[in-house]
């Protein structure tokens, strides 16, 4: 896949010299869906901002289709949309005037039937004649979106979408994200839900103190570092583990009738086999065994600990 | 030129204005009203004169231009404050936009709002004073650029401003006494000779002036000062601006 925005080297120093971020590389491609996680203050909407020119780097270049972000701002602006992490609306405006403002803004000519179109996917057409204050949180956040899309960006940008919105709404937004996906719009977005990570994302990049860990595809990052755990249920409980079972690998459960063994997915032997006839050796009955794979939670809180150590 | 991205700033800060419109207009119309009542006829009935103009004709270019100009600024210092207060700003800065395209935007809706009560202020001394004007289109290029550099002006404020306070301020402390001493209510040379010296520091005076002029074609400075000092004060606030948005000074970081 293209890339459509690329990210060189990127710094940011705060006045006062806070160094938000600390050369970051990033090339994200057309079309993909891509995730930014990272504790608070990673730096995620410092990245945004900068690309977005909210905030001007310090050094680097970022580029979008081409487009410099500095002497391109004109083309790369008008394909970027931007739903920032904070509810930024004027309270007393109406719902359908600050869409159609954005568009103009963006510099696209007035088009009612466009701008219908899209508070309808967000649920927001009956709202359109609202004052903003009259609305509930989530459907502010869906006025921010709707914002965002009013002039047809090819490339988006949501910072934490989903925080402080409610499951059902949750789920309506990943929806939304599909949907734009296959219209062919390029999404990046933060979050502090590895879940929604793990939901939608092609790709999963880890941000900490201003430097990128990692970007990876998803699938292949939690193949590569997802552990892999076998539960082995047994019949009747047992006090401790046999003799000739014991390893580090091996774990009890509390009440004795659980056998815990982690493993490596990407070891050569994992073990499995020698663990389930030593078990039948030992001469305990097995109830059921099952397998679990760790989520892309346990990889992050892995990775983010290890570079502060 | 990004001209629909100027239009749609435009239109957004003109439907505030008119979505407000009655208070918008009552406050100064009344204001203005008072003014005529208590300077026009209290006081006009002891100054039978001034320059050989009825006093209430007089003070007519002088409270125009106290208005004016007191909109132009709060107008324009709110218009680009409130984004920023609010957070919305952020759109602004994310557009493809320049920074005249903003300036215009924003300047543009103010100084039309000022103009808009400037011709209200016009119509209603009308009502109580006979007035003609002797130069007319040079009374409303007068008008308008007057509008335009006090909104520049209270762009600059809007942008400097960091709390409501400050917003208050400048043009409480600074813009209203300017006013007041520009000769709103009296002719220059009515005054003693050292403040005569004085009063030519202040640019309120040239434009106040040449206004009058506009109006009863005599002046308390040639109108070309006039002219000239207006479009020096236009000229340093343009260049404030070009600098604020060079540097991105209090918007930027
Ligand atoms: N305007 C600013 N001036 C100075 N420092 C700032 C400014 N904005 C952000 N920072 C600092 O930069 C760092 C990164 O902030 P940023 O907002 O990018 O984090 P984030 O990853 O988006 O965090 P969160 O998940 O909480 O939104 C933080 O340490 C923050 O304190
Ligand atoms: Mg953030």
């Amino acid at each position: 896949m293209p890339t459509i925005v690329d990210i060189k080297n990127l710094r940011k120093s705060y006045d006062g010299g806070f160094e938000a971020l600390k050369g970051v590389n990033l090339e994200i491609e057309e079309g993909e869906i891509l995730a930014l996680l990272g504790p608070n203050g990673a730096g995620k909407t410092t990245l945004i901002s900068t690309i977005c020119g909210i905030t001007t780097a310090t050094s680097g270049t970022v580029t979008v289709s081409g487009h410099d972000i500095i002497t391109g701002y004109r083309e790369t602006r008008s394909m970027i949309g931007l739903v920032p992490q904070e509810i930024n609306l004027e309270p007393f405006e109406k719902v359908i005037n600050t869409v159609r403002f954005s568009r103009g803004l963006f510099g696209k000519p007035r088009d009612d039937a466009a701008l219908e179109k899209i508070l309808r996917q967000l649920s927001l057409w009956d709202k359109k004649d609202s004052q903003i204050r009259a609305l509930s949180g989530g459907m502010k956040r869906r006025v921010l979106i709707a914002k965002a899309l009013a002039h047809d960006p090819r490339v988006l940008f949501l910072d934490e979408p989903t925080a402080g919105v409610d499951v059902e709404l949750r789920k309506d937004m990943w929806e939304i994200v599909a949907d734009l996906k296959a219209d062919g719009v390029t999404i990046i977005l933060t979050t502090h839900y590895i879940e929604e990570a793990e939901a939608i994302a092609d790709r999963v990049g880890v941000i900490a103190h201003g430097e990128l860990l990692l970007v990876e595809d998803k699938a292949k990052l939690m193949a590569r570092m997802g552990k892999k755990q076998l539960e082995v249920q047994l019949t009747k409980p047992i006090k401790t583990i046999p003799k000739a079972l014991q390893s580090d690998a091996l774990t009890l459960s509390k009440d004795g009738t659980t056998l815990v063994y982690s493993y490596d997915t990407r070891a050569e032997r994992t073990g499995i086999t020698k663990l389930l006839a030593d078990v039948a050796d030992a001469g305990l009955v097995l109830a059921d065994v099952m397998t679990r794979q760790s989520s892309l939670e346990d990889i992050f809180v892995d990775l983010v600990q290890e570079d502060a150590a | 030129m990004n001209w629909t991205a100027i239009y749609s700033i435009f239109s957004f800060e003109m439907a505030r204005f008119f979505r407000t419109i009655a208070q918008s207009i009552i406050s100064p119309v009344l204001s203005t009203s008072l003014y005529f009542v208590v300077f026009g006829a209290a006081i006009g009935s002891r100054i039978q004169e001034v320059e050989g103009v009825s006093y209430g004709a007089f003070i007519v270019p002088g409270l125009i231009m106290l208005s004016v100009i007191t909109q132009a600024i709060s107008n324009a210092s709110f218009g680009i404050y409130f984004p920023k207060f609010i957070g919305t700003i952020f759109e602004l800065l994310s557009a493809p936009v320049n920074f005249l395209e903003i300036v215009i935007g924003y300047v543009g809706a103010a100084a039309t709002k000022a103009l808009f009560i400037g011709v209200i202020i016009l119509i209603t001394a009308f009502f109580f004073v006979d007035i003609s004007i002797a130069h007319p289109f040079a009374m409303v290029a007068f008008l308008i650029l007057t509008c335009i550099s006090f909104a520049l002006l209270g762009f600059i404020i809007g942008i400097w401003a960091g709390n409501f306070e400050q917003l208050q301020l400048v043009p409480l402390l600074i813009v209203t006494p300017l006013v007041f001493l520009g000769g709103s209510f009296y002719s220059i040379s009515m005054l003693p000779p050292t403040w005569q010296i004085i009063s030519h520091f202040n640019p309120v005076v040239y434009l106040i002036s040449g206004f009058r002029w506009a109006f009863f074609g005599s002046a308390d400075v040639p109108i070309l000062t006039s002219l000239l000092a207006i479009g020096l004060f236009t000229g340093l606030c343009m260049a404030v601006i070009w600098w604020i948005f060079r540097t991105g000074w209090r918007i930027r970081q």
